[in-house]
């Protein structure tokens, strides 16, 4: 029984499969089944396995196609977008599945564009992927030729071209909207949702955007079923993740592992636990944007529903871990900073509050902290709220502050009280 | 209608609005930035978030940005929550990061959105003690000020610069905090609805660059309704004035004309009232000496010249009010009356007269222009001829695709989302001009020919839509595609529109736009007609009448007295015609605001009042009669012209009343003309009050008052009565709203930017209270007809050796009062000649060489300005540029290259 899905082609020597390694190992076997079903049969089939967006929001992937217009009357082009801009700090996952198996990636993909009857898809690919965009187009090169993409694929009705886009760089175009923005050759601002994608996408078509290791996971679901799926998981949400460590680890890295995986498990088993001479205090188990988890929560399934009870989010599923030799305040400065020079300026609170956020962080680090800061900053991170935004990015921003001052809010208060920050 | 629940008091409001819009119909205070009435939602200032609660139990609610929340049948908001309240207040505290709270330097100071908002959500104390961002402004042309580091990225500028009104020049550039709106280099905006920014911007980056020059703060301007003489179109605008100067223009929002812009002619020509070239005082000329007299010897000598000559004609003016008109035509009597527009001017106006008045299409005010989902502009280029027209059909051109949103449940007020959807795509919009124009990048198909082929193709399309409209003969096949593509779009769309005009000069144009519009009509299409003309008063001057200005040029029996009122005959026929009536006649009365070559010649020369020191009425190209109000006190013998003629008309007339008031001259001309009769309606006469008092023309801060000309007189002069008006020349008078036609300024309690408009109207973006101002003169009764079987003109054919020269206009330059103003007449071009490439390479010259081309046996030498649009054969002149005299267009000339 493979347990290894996503990774299950991958070679030793970190070269990415050819189509002729890749079919000889089953693949473009799931296309070809998938295209002798109904789209909405493999649109349920999806519903059934349970799978959810790998991209850090974790929504229901079928729930989402069910909502593209389908029939005659859809409107015409429909698209289908990778979203492969993997741009926030800490994660490195799919990175990984675009460079060592970039045929699954198109496969997965010709799988999602036949459920929503899509004709043109696009890979949104990092602008510094440079290897992932060589192999991609290698292997989109390999597919036409093999009458993969184009027109008839594998003899059927169905036609989808893909095209690779190489991102000129901007954090904000990896969130779904900025992303069509950005791809239609406009500044990568967030548009209004509703109308979401699926009914007004890209060029105003429906469409649909998913993230990398979510696509990535449509060929073995259609080959072995939704049951297997989400047998492969310990928690309700199916499937297995590409769960990731980075910070002062023995062993950083990457692993697919199945869902729910406790972050214990993840430190101890796979990142080999801390280096000597540092102790755990703290991660950020999805990526820069999700709020602090601490030691009481070693045990925590990671997995969408699990990590929201403790006040965080799985995210990307790549934990950025913080030890006791690292100061936070200074880390909640990298982020801040980092997302306030990323705004797009759309909106009051992301342009303005992170930027006084990511001021009164730079203060407090460099001993101008003064007493008000932290309510200060407590205010922003009620500013940038959810609903109180465009956009997620800004909500996203500010969870590692927001949590760091509760937990680590000592620490602040002696860069206040001390002039200094403690660990200089 | 659904029931809003607004802190628990119900209220019925409209469907297919957000919160936002509702709650300010509903006159209730809730703040924002980057929603805009005309320009909709797009949720990024997140300034008007209010509390919503899914029902009366649910007591902790959520956050929702109202001008992004559609309005539901039971819907619970809170503007009054306290989280609701912190949030706005926070958002105010985040746009103040950087704002370098420069009010009192600031020009916005005093009207400004910004400080409306502050207030209003009660933020006082900034927390942010870090260094603020700076920015480099840059030289936007002689219209606008630029001053970025005032900016608070609401994005307005942008949306109405690009997406409303079509420009590229102008843009947002970088990120985060420091969005940076302008150019891509330095240099004149290019759109000729820049100066609307300075009224879409919510604080002081975009201020108005000529009122800086002469700058009064909004509290210290006296300020009046008025209308724009800029051209046909009638928007009304407000200007302000301080120190017997003009200060300002800005947008008088009106539902059914304006709305909420204007083109930049109309607000920045202004100045030619401050000009150096305002006649001041009366003058008389004896022989070669001349003398500057007072009011009452120059009466005497106008009275005496009246009585004492055998023959008396009076030539009117499209540019001066119907009082104006009418006053001279009392003085002279109808029968020695003359229009005074070129008799060419005065058919093509007529003709589109009695086009409107036989129907059967609807004309359609401005306003209702932007609802029609087809277009075709046929010869007219509106962008120059009537620029505030352009502005709404490009608003046009969003109707058809926005009609397939309604299945994507995308609401219309939600700006980005509906472009996003439509990306490029634009309604039918048909474009046959002769040269390119600035609607083009609209244009479904753009067809650049000849008049007269402009019209075979209307014509063409007429016989397409309804079979039994005449066939054109002799159509090449890509034409008679053309016209097919355009019938089918025409025949299927709900509210087809056909617009044209007077800019052509041909009649064959106007007649093919109106048998088109028969054709759409009789096919069950709600078909709009609209019109250009070309001055502010053509229309009214028409409906007066008059005789030919041409019997008064050419007649052989020449008149003793002449009598101009607000007119420059050199722009109405050419030099010699001109002189020949002015030299035989013994004598020449002027009456005009500014120095014309006309008023050299005049024996005696009165000071007419602009718009800003007269009462009057205009008619706009759709027949609106609508009034404007003194706004200036001339400290000069500067008076109405109507005025000046009625002292005449009282010192020359032995029988009849004098005529003390406007209301007496609008009573008599009603009485005297009944067609005109309405126009009284147009505004409240002069004994209207509100509760006892007049409506100010200041407002209650306006300062000093008794201080002003202290440096003269410490002693505080009497107010003077406005016995034309129900309005007050100080602050003193009614603190309640005034009918729609008598506001002077939109102000409203912690409303001081021109946004307290959502105060004085029913519902946001609808009709102010009370109804628009404004009386339609001419109704459609369809009885005429038209003509039944209309005249196709033959095709247009070149010639060798010669050109048919066209008109061709400018927005800035071809308006002859405008054209006065410093800042409109830098961006006026010189004159010249323009040939397509092609035509130039025939004759041998290139780009900047000067050409000799001769019109009404007038050669005129003209540098040569390639027009890659312009049929082969056709050659073009700008007309009504300063420098280049009245001709007959279109007409033939060789062009000669003059080495």
């Amino acid at each position: 029984m493979v347990e290894t899905p996503l990774t299950r082609n991958m070679r030793a020597d970190g070269e990415a499969p050819d189509l002729q390694a890749y079919e000889k190992a089953g693949g473009y076997q799931s296309m070809r089944s998938a295209l002798r079903m109904a789209p909405a049969d493999i649109t349920n089939l999806v519903k059934q396995s349970t799978l959810r967006g790998r991209g850090g929001a974790g929504f229901p992937t079928g729930q989402k196609w069910s909502f593209v217009p389908m029939g005659d009357d859809a409107p015409r082009p429909k698209y289908l977008v990778c979203n492969a801009d993997e741009m926030e700090p800490g994660t490195f996952k799919d990175r990984l599945l675009l460079e060592a198996d970039p045929h699954q990636l198109i496969e997965g993909m010709i799988i999602a564009a036949h459920a929503i009857q899509a004709e043109v898809a696009y890979i949104f690919l990092r602008g510094e992927y440079v290897l992932a965009a060589a192999r991609l187009r290698a292997a989109i090169a390999e597919a036409y030729d093999a009458h993969y993409l184009g027109k008839r694929i594998a003899g059927t009705d169905q036609a989808l071209d893909l095209h690779v886009h190489v991102s000129a760089g901007r954090y904000m175009c990896g969130e779904e909207t900025g992303l069509l923005n950005a791809l239609e050759g406009k500044r990568a601002n967030p548009r209004a949702k509703p109308p979401y994608p699926q009914v007004s996408g890209l060029w105003g078509k429906p469409t649909i955007v998913q993230n990398v290791e979510t696509l990535c996971n449509l060929p073995c679901i259609v080959e072995r079923g939704a049951d297997w799926f989400k047998g492969l998981s310990r928690t309700k949400n199916g499937g297995t993740k590409l769960y990731g460590a980075s910070g002062k680890v023995r062993r950083p890295g990457l692993w697919e592992l199945p869902m729910g995986a406790t972050i214990r498990e993840i430190l101890e088993e796979h990142a080999g636990g801390m280096q000597d001479g540092v102790t755990f205090r703290g991660a950020l188990p999805g990526g820069a944007s999700t709020d602090f988890v601490t030691d009481d929560h070693l045990d925590v399934p990671m997995d969408f529903d699990e990590l929201e009870k403790v006040g965080s989010r799985l995210g990307t599923g790549t934990m950025i871990i913080l030890d006791d030799r690292t100061c936070p305040v200074g880390m909640c400065w990298n982020l801040e900073h980092f997302f306030a020079q990323e705004s797009c300026g759309w909106c009051t609170p992301c342009w303005s509050g992170l930027r006084f956020a990511a001021r009164t962080l730079r203060a407090l680090e460099e001993g101008h902290g003064a007493p008000g800061d932290l309510e200060a900053l407590e205010h922003q991170a009620w500013f940038c709220a959810p609903g109180n935004t465009f956009c997620a990015l800004a909500p996203g921003a500010v969870e590692p502050l927001q949590s760091a001052l509760r937990y680590f809010r000592a620490d602040f208060e002696r860069h206040i009280t001390d002039h200094r920050c403690p660990w200089m | 209608m659904p029931t809003l629940v607004v802190d628990n008091h119900p209220f019925q409001v409209r469907a297919d609005q957000n919160a936002l819009e509702a709650c300010l119909s509903l006159k209730l205070d809730l703040p924002y930035f980057c929603w805009h009435p005309a320009l909709g939602s797009v949720g990024a200032c997140r300034q008007c978030a209010v509390k919503q609660f899914k029902d009366e139990k649910d007591t902790k609610g959520k956050l929702v940005m109202a001008c992004m929340t559609a309005v539901s049948d039971g819907m619970r908001l809170s503007i009054a929550d306290d989280d609701a309240r912190r949030f706005r207040a926070s958002v105010i505290e985040g746009l103040m990061e950087n704002h370098p709270h420069d009010c009192p330097v600031c020009d916005e100071g005093g009207e400004c959105h910004l400080q409306d908002m502050t207030v209003m959500t009660g933020h006082d104390y900034r927390r942010y003690r870090f260094p603020k961002r700076t920015f480099r402004n840059q030289d936007l042309g002689p219209f606008l000020n630029h001053e970025m580091n005032r900016c608070i990225q609401c994005y307005r500028c942008v949306r109405f610069y690009r997406e409303y009104a079509g420009g590229t020049d102008f843009n947002v550039f970088k990120l985060r905090d420091i969005a940076y709106f302008g150019r891509q280099q330095d240099g004149v905006l290019e759109n000729e609805f820049a100066g609307n920014l300075v009224e879409v911007c919510p604080t002081g980056v975009f201020t108005d660059k000529t009122l800086k020059r002469h700058y009064t703060r909004k509290w210290d301007l006296t300020m009046a309704p008025s209308v724009c003489v800029h051209c046909s179109l009638g928007c009304n605008t407000t200007p302000g004035a301080r120190y017997g100067k003009l200060r300002r223009m800005v947008n008088r929002y009106n539902g059914a004309v304006n709305g909420y812009f204007l083109c930049d002619r109309g607000r920045y020509g202004y100045e030619f009232v401050n000009s150096g070239r305002r006649i001041t005082r009366p003058l008389l000329r004896d022989g070669g000496s001349e003398r500057i007299v007072s009011r009452d010897e120059a009466l005497d000598r106008a009275s005496h010249l009246i009585t004492e000559s055998r023959s008396v004609i009076g030539i009117g003016s499209p540019r001066a009010s119907l009082e104006a008109n009418f006053a001279l035509r009392a003085v002279v009597g109808a029968e020695h009356f003359h229009l005074g527009m070129s008799d060419a001017d005065a058919a093509l106006a007529g003709l589109m007269l009695e086009l409107q008045r036989a129907g059967p299409a609807h004309v359609p005010s401005l306003r209702e222009t932007e609802q029609y989902d087809a277009v075709f502009i046929v010869g007219e280029d509106v962008s120059n001829t009537a620029p505030r027209l352009a502005l709404s059909l490009r608003q046009s051109a969003r109707q058809q695709p926005m009609q397939r949103l309604r299945a994507l449940k995308i609401p219309l007020w939600q700006d980005h989302a509906v472009r996003e959807a439509v990306q490029a795509e634009h309604g039918p919009f048909f474009i046959a001009s002769v040269n390119a124009t600035r609607l083009d990048d609209l244009a479904t198909s753009a067809y650049r020919a000849a008049p007269d082929d402009i019209a075979r193709l209307a014509f063409a399309v007429a016989h397409h839509v309804d079979a039994s409209a005449v066939a054109v003969d002799g159509l090449s096949g890509d034409l008679d595609d053309l016209a097919r593509s355009c019938a089918a779009a025409l025949a299927t769309a709900e509210r087809p529109l056909i617009v044209s005009g007077a800019g052509c000069r041909s009649a064959s144009v106007i007649r093919a736009a109106a048998a088109l519009a028969r054709a759409l009509h009789a096919k069950g299409r709600a078909v709009g007609l609209c019109f250009a003309l070309p001055e502010c008063n053509t229309m009214g001057t028409l409906l007066l009448g008059g005789k030919p200005l041409g019997e008064a040029l050419d007649a052989a029996a020449r008149p003793e007295l002449v009598i101009v009122l607000e007119n420059d005959l050199h722009r109405r026929a050419g030099a010699v015609r001109v002189e020949a009536l002015l030299s035989s006649a013994a004598h020449v009365i002027v009456l005009d605001s500014i120095e014309t070559a006309t008023s050299a010649r005049a024996d005696v020369v009165l000071p007419a009042g602009t718009f800003a020191e007269s009462d009057g009425t205009l008619v706009n190209n759709e027949g609106r009669a609508q009034r404007f109000f003194q706004v200036l006190l001339p400290d000069s013998e500067i008076q109405e012209s109507w005025r000046w003629l009625a002292q005449l008309r009282a010192a020359t007339h032995r029988s009849g009343d004098a005529w003390e008031s406007l209301d007496d001259v609008l009573h008599a001309m009603g009485g005297a003309v009944p067609s005109l009769a309405p126009a009284i309606e147009a505004a409240p006469l002069s004994h209207y009050r509100m509760a006892g008092a007049r409506v100010p023309r200041e407002p209650q801060r306006y300062s000093g008052r008794t201080s002003m000309l202290a440096n003269i007189d410490v002693s505080e002069p009497k107010p003077p009565e406005d016995v034309d008006a129900p309005l007050s020349f100080t602050m003193e008078g009614t603190t309640r709203q005034p009918p729609s036609a008598l506001i002077p300024f939109f102000w409203s309690p912690g409303w001081n930017s021109i946004q307290a408009v959502n105060q004085y109207q029913t519902e946001i973006a609808a009709a102010l209270e009370g109804g628009d101002p404004g009386v339609r003169l001419i109704h459609a009764d369809g009885s005429t007809g038209g003509p039944a079987r209309p005249e196709i003109p033959a095709a247009f054919a070149a010639r060798k050796g010669e050109w048919l020269v066209v008109p061709l206009h400018h927005v800035f330059g071809s308006d002859e009062l405008s054209h006065e103003a410093p800042a409109v007449a830098q961006l006026a071009p010189a004159p010249y000649v323009a040939l397509n490439a092609a035509d130039a390479n025939a004759l041998g010259a290139h780009e900047g060489d000067v050409i000799d081309i001769t019109l009404d046996g007038v050669t005129q030498r003209l540098p040569l300005k390639i027009a890659p649009a312009l049929p082969a054969g056709v050659a073009g002149v700008p007309v009504g540029l300063e420098g280049m005299p009245a001709v007959t267009l279109p007409a033939w000339s060789r062009l000669v290259t003059h080495t």
